[in-house]
């Protein structure tokens, strides 16, 4: 609750910067304020307070992905300044719009009651199309933002109406209270429960990109600013992903014959269509967005799984793929500010001049490739555990194949960095931008060698 | 202790290497810091044969909660191999000291980082571990051969990336599946693997999991297609990385777990196994014949020698394992040193095709004397080390499968067909009119084969203290697979 009063009092704090003409206060304002809440988040753990009703609940599951969240952003303005450099009309209406944006998927992370859930997600969604469009000059961008808000707005219209229709079955939207009449009723659940429960997947695996729903997310990606781009990749997918863990373990664990097909189908289709189609993509920012709807896909075993561990699992691949996708990002800015294009051909032979970037780039993407030791693999390793511990050995083994398919794709920007000859340019990253890629770089490997940080937190 | 020492070694020295800008200074590092990892080794011999032969073990908690942990143990078996790491390692890095390799810093440290990932495959005693440094030696093999390969080598070093990994994934799901079934409470640890509680057909899909990452990382037949390629357009060093000590690992991943975890499945459906190595013996053989490349070739003469190793291993009879143990040490020896003079031979005729190569023994004598050495051990002569290795593994063999026995024994006839015909072809008759000028070895080239001679004789006359020293985890393993 703090954590969300506090993002919003940032985000009103920074347009207020910005009618006085303080441009320059924004990034310290925003990475100290994003502090604060991040402080306040904690402050709550281990005390599993409910706030009004239990519409919001801040249990430490909670309490660990919102600063996840809060982390993960943070790391994104830490590029901020470096993307913005040359851009001369006020940022602060997209900073606070993002921060806005956080502050909806922190509520996405803290329901108790599905119109939260719904809150949040609206909160989070009315951002991103603003976000999407930002570059106004750019068609692509008017194209990503169009796009994404026609899609976007109908798609919340089947969430609103699974959510009513659940409403209109169980008589209430409290999360405990629909866990109790999920139980009561397992045996013979009406139809328009049902009904409702379907249509909530469909709403949320939309918002999260889950195949067939992800159509949206290259076209959008491509078009939407790289640094935005890099928050709807990780913020964004990780908020969805960490509502549908949670609305699924609260609420329907006693019906998990109902939805288990349906997410197994789902999942399978997600890991294999996302790392198949990843092969066939031009550049490296639609490689990333395919990139992100495969690992939504593992994330989804975290939600079929549900067990004791799944959530730490959930958590650690949720923090390992994020700061591995942001350093992806942080090169791709680089990269686009360098040659005004993200292809492959791009990246020929930066190694040579640049071999910070390359290094870096080259460890986030074996990361994501799920190479030990480094994070993504431990990630994948837990995820994979608890899904077997479940009994998913199939999914388990089509899960792997799909890691094996997406060495496809993420070997491609590292064949051309290291193996082809290009024209030797040097990309310009600062000091700090440098420290901070170092940082990213050597958190996936910390993470990697060290992840019972995370899995003993819940 | 000393195993602890053994991996984190390398690993400083490959840092060191990598942040080094001067190309004398990155030489004698990579030198001196795979010369003291040798002495280390030898360090560890000592204290293995003087102190009543117990494992050197090594425990530092990691993941607790999950009894995951850094536990490295070295018997007999695992010696060995770390021993062959520590030996082969030096003379490939002073075979590859006076190529012009650009980014000196990267191909040494990649080379040294690589020796660190084998000795944490041979040396850890757990599954996971395993894992782990198995998939950290993919990335600088794939780095080496990628980087400093031959004209087609993104292709291909493309392939084989994908083909390993493949493989490895499918490995750690049975590794994980396996960590689910051992007695509570689960882990990984290597005793634990080996009390899991597994129903038949458990253990044969488990078999079969392994066996995909094993026999493509052998490779036995028809899991090789992306071996020949590989070794062909790798640089020298990176050759005889794969084919010296890489490969190793897939015949000691056999030893170590699939033939303690999955006896019955062996006993049921090793035959396959068994027959398709026999199989690869055969098939390499007679391809082997047929190359004009000098690296071609040797990359098929190692599939027909390892398809023995494997098809020894699979034959699950106390002397054969002793004699895939002893060839394994020798297979490394061998075609490190056949590999190091086919680079010199390169280097003298700027060509590796055999039919454009002719007498080169009339101008280099010594050259073509070591390259005998090294064959003669290699098709196995009495007194050569490969002899007392293919002896036991066909005796051993015999004892399972006649049949089996009387093909695989056809790899005596056939590779001393190919191997002499290759030497003949290329070292003797007369020179080239238009050839160039050729020198014989000198000195500095000498030094890494020397050492290779010398145990291609002494493993040959004396192969007691090897066999005793790799003697009581062979037991071991025979008693995990009969009792």
């Amino acid at each position: 609750m703090l954590t969300i009063i506090a993002l919003t009092v940032l985000g009103v704090v920074i347009l207020a910067e910005g009618m006085l003409g303080k441009k320059s206060w924004h990034l310290p304002t925003i990475l100290v304020g994003l502090l604060v809440a991040l402080v306040l988040a904690l402050y709550g753990w281990n005390r599993n307070l409910h706030y009004y009703n239990s519409m919001l609940v801040v249990d430490n599951t909670s309490i660990a992905f919102s600063s996840v969240l809060i982390f993960t952003t943070f790391i994104i303005f830490m590029f901020a300044g470096h993307y913005y450099k040359d851009v001369v009309r006020p940022l602060d209406d997209i900073y606070a719009i993002l921060i806005f944006a956080l502050a909806g998927s922190v509520m996405m992370t803290n329901f108790g009651n599905l119109i939260i859930l719904f809150l949040g997600i609206e909160t989070l969604s009315i951002a991103l199309y603003v976000l999407a469009g930002s570059h106004k000059e750019a068609i692509t961008s008017n194209e990503a933002t169009l796009k994404y808000f026609l899609m976007g707005s109908f798609l919340s219209g089947f969430l609103l109406f699974g959510i009513a229709l659940l409403y209109g079955a169980s008589g209430s939207l409290n999360m405990d209270e629909i866990s109790r009449y999920t139980l009561r009723e397992a045996g013979h659940l009406s139809p328009i429960f049902r009904t409702g429960l379907f249509l909530v997947i469909i709403g949320l695996a939309f918002k999260i990109a889950i195949v067939p729903f992800h159509f949206w997310a290259p076209d959008v990606y491509e078009g939407t600013p790289t640094l935005l781009t890099a928050f709807m990749a990780t913020v964004v997918k990780v908020a969805s992903i960490v509502a549908l863990f949670r609305l699924f373990s609260n609420c329907f664990s006693s019906i998990r014959e109902i939805w288990e097909p349906t997410l197994w189908i789902l999942a399978v289709l997600t890991i294999l269509v996302g790392n198949f189609t990843g092969i066939y993509q031009p550049n490296l920012k639609r490689m990333l967005a395919y990139s992100s709807i495969s690992h939504s896909g593992y994330m989804m075993l975290a939600v079929l799984a549900f067990s004791a561990r799944s959530s730490g699992s959930l958590l650690l691949y949720a923090a390992a793929y994020s700061v591995a996708t942001v350093t992806a990002f942080g090169i791709l800015i680089l990269i686009r500010g360098a040659k005004g294009n993200d292809l492959y051909t791009s990246f020929e032979g930066i190694a040579k001049k640049n071999p910070l970037e390359a290094v870096c780039l080259t460890i986030a993407l074996l990361s994501l490739t799920g190479i030990p030791p480094l994070a993504g693999f431990m990630a994948k390793y837990y995820l994979f555990t608890t899904a077997l511990e479940q009994g998913y050995l199939w999914l388990v083994i089509l899960a792997v194949s799909g890691s094996a398919i997406s060495v496809a794709y993420y070997f491609k920007p590292i064949v051309a960095m290291y193996l082809k000859e290009g024209d030797g340019i040097k990309l310009e990253a600062g000091f700090a931008f440098k420290t901070h890629l170092i940082f990213l770089t050597i958190l996936t490997l910390v993470l990697g060698l060290l992840p019972v940080f995370l899995i003993n937190l819940l | 202790m000393i195993t602890g020492i053994l991996i984190i070694l390398p690993l400083l020295f490959s840092l060191v290497v990598f942040s080094l800008k001067d190309e004398k200074w990155i030489r004698r590092m990579a030198v001196t810091g795979s010369v003291l990892e040798f002495l280390v080794s030898l360090y560890g011999l000592f204290l293995y044969s003087t102190q009543c032969h117990c494992q050197l073990l090594l425990n530092i908690g990691w993941i607790e909660s999950l009894h995951i942990s850094f536990r490295f143990g070295l018997d007999g078996i695992s010696l060995l191999l770390v021993l062959l790491t520590t030996f082969l390692t030096p003379l490939i890095i002073l075979s590859s000291l006076d190529h012009p390799y650009r980014k000196p810093s990267a191909f040494y440290g990649l080379i040294l980082l690589m020796e660190m990932a084998f000795i944490g495959v041979f040396s850890a005693s757990d599954g996971l571990l395993f894992y782990i440094f198995w998939e950290m030696a993919l990335i600088p093999a794939y780095f080496i051969c990628a980087v400093w390969g031959g004209n087609d080598r993104i292709r291909i070093t493309f392939k084989f990336f994908i083909y390993t990994f493949t493989g490895s994934l499918f490995m750690l799901v049975a590794l994980i599946y396996l960590y689910l079934h051992t007695p509570a409470p689960h882990s990984f640890e290597i005793t634990y693997l080996y009390a899991a509680h597994l129903t038949a057909p458990e253990q044969i899909w488990i078999f079969a999991a392994f066996f995909l990452a094993f026999a493509i990382k052998i490779p036995i037949f028809p899991f090789h297609s992306w071996q020949p390629d590989t070794y062909t357009e790798a640089p020298a060093g990176g050759t005889m990385l794969l084919a010296g000590i890489m490969l190793k690992m897939g015949t000691y991943g056999l030893i170590r777990f699939v033939l303690p975890i999955c006896p019955v499945a062996l006993k049921e459906w090793g035959w396959i196994a068994l027959t398709l190595s026999v199989i690869g013996i055969i098939y390499a053989s007679v391809i082997a014949i047929r190359q004009s490349d000098l690296k071609r070739f040797i990359a098929y003469v190692s599939i027909a020698h390892v398809g023995l190793i494997s098809a020894g291993i699979f034959a699950l009879t106390p002397k054969a394992l002793e004699g895939a143990v002893i060839q394994m040490v020798s297979h490394g020896i061998n075609i490190t040193g056949i590999l190091i003079i086919i680079s010199l031979i390169e280097k003298r005729m700027k060509t590796r095709e055999i039919p454009q190569i002719e007498g080169m023994a009339n101008r280099a004598p010594w050259l073509a004397a070591l390259f005998m050495i090294l064959l003669l051990g290699s098709i196995g002569l009495p007194l050569t080390n490969g002899f007392i290795g293919e002896f036991l593994l066909l005796l051993g063999i015999f004892e399972r499968n006649v049949w089996m026995a009387a093909i695989a024994g056809m790899t005596i006839i056939l590779s001393a067909v190919y191997m002499l015909r290759m030497y003949q072809r290329t070292m003797l008759g007369k020179l080239r009119e238009e050839s160039p000028e050729i020198s014989d070895i000198s000195l500095a080239e000498a030094v890494p084969l020397i050492p290779l001679v010398i145990m291609v004789i002494w493993i040959g006359i004396f192969p007691n203290f090897f066999l005793q020293l790799a003697e009581p985890a062979i037991r071991e393993i025979m008693n995990l697979i009969h009792g």
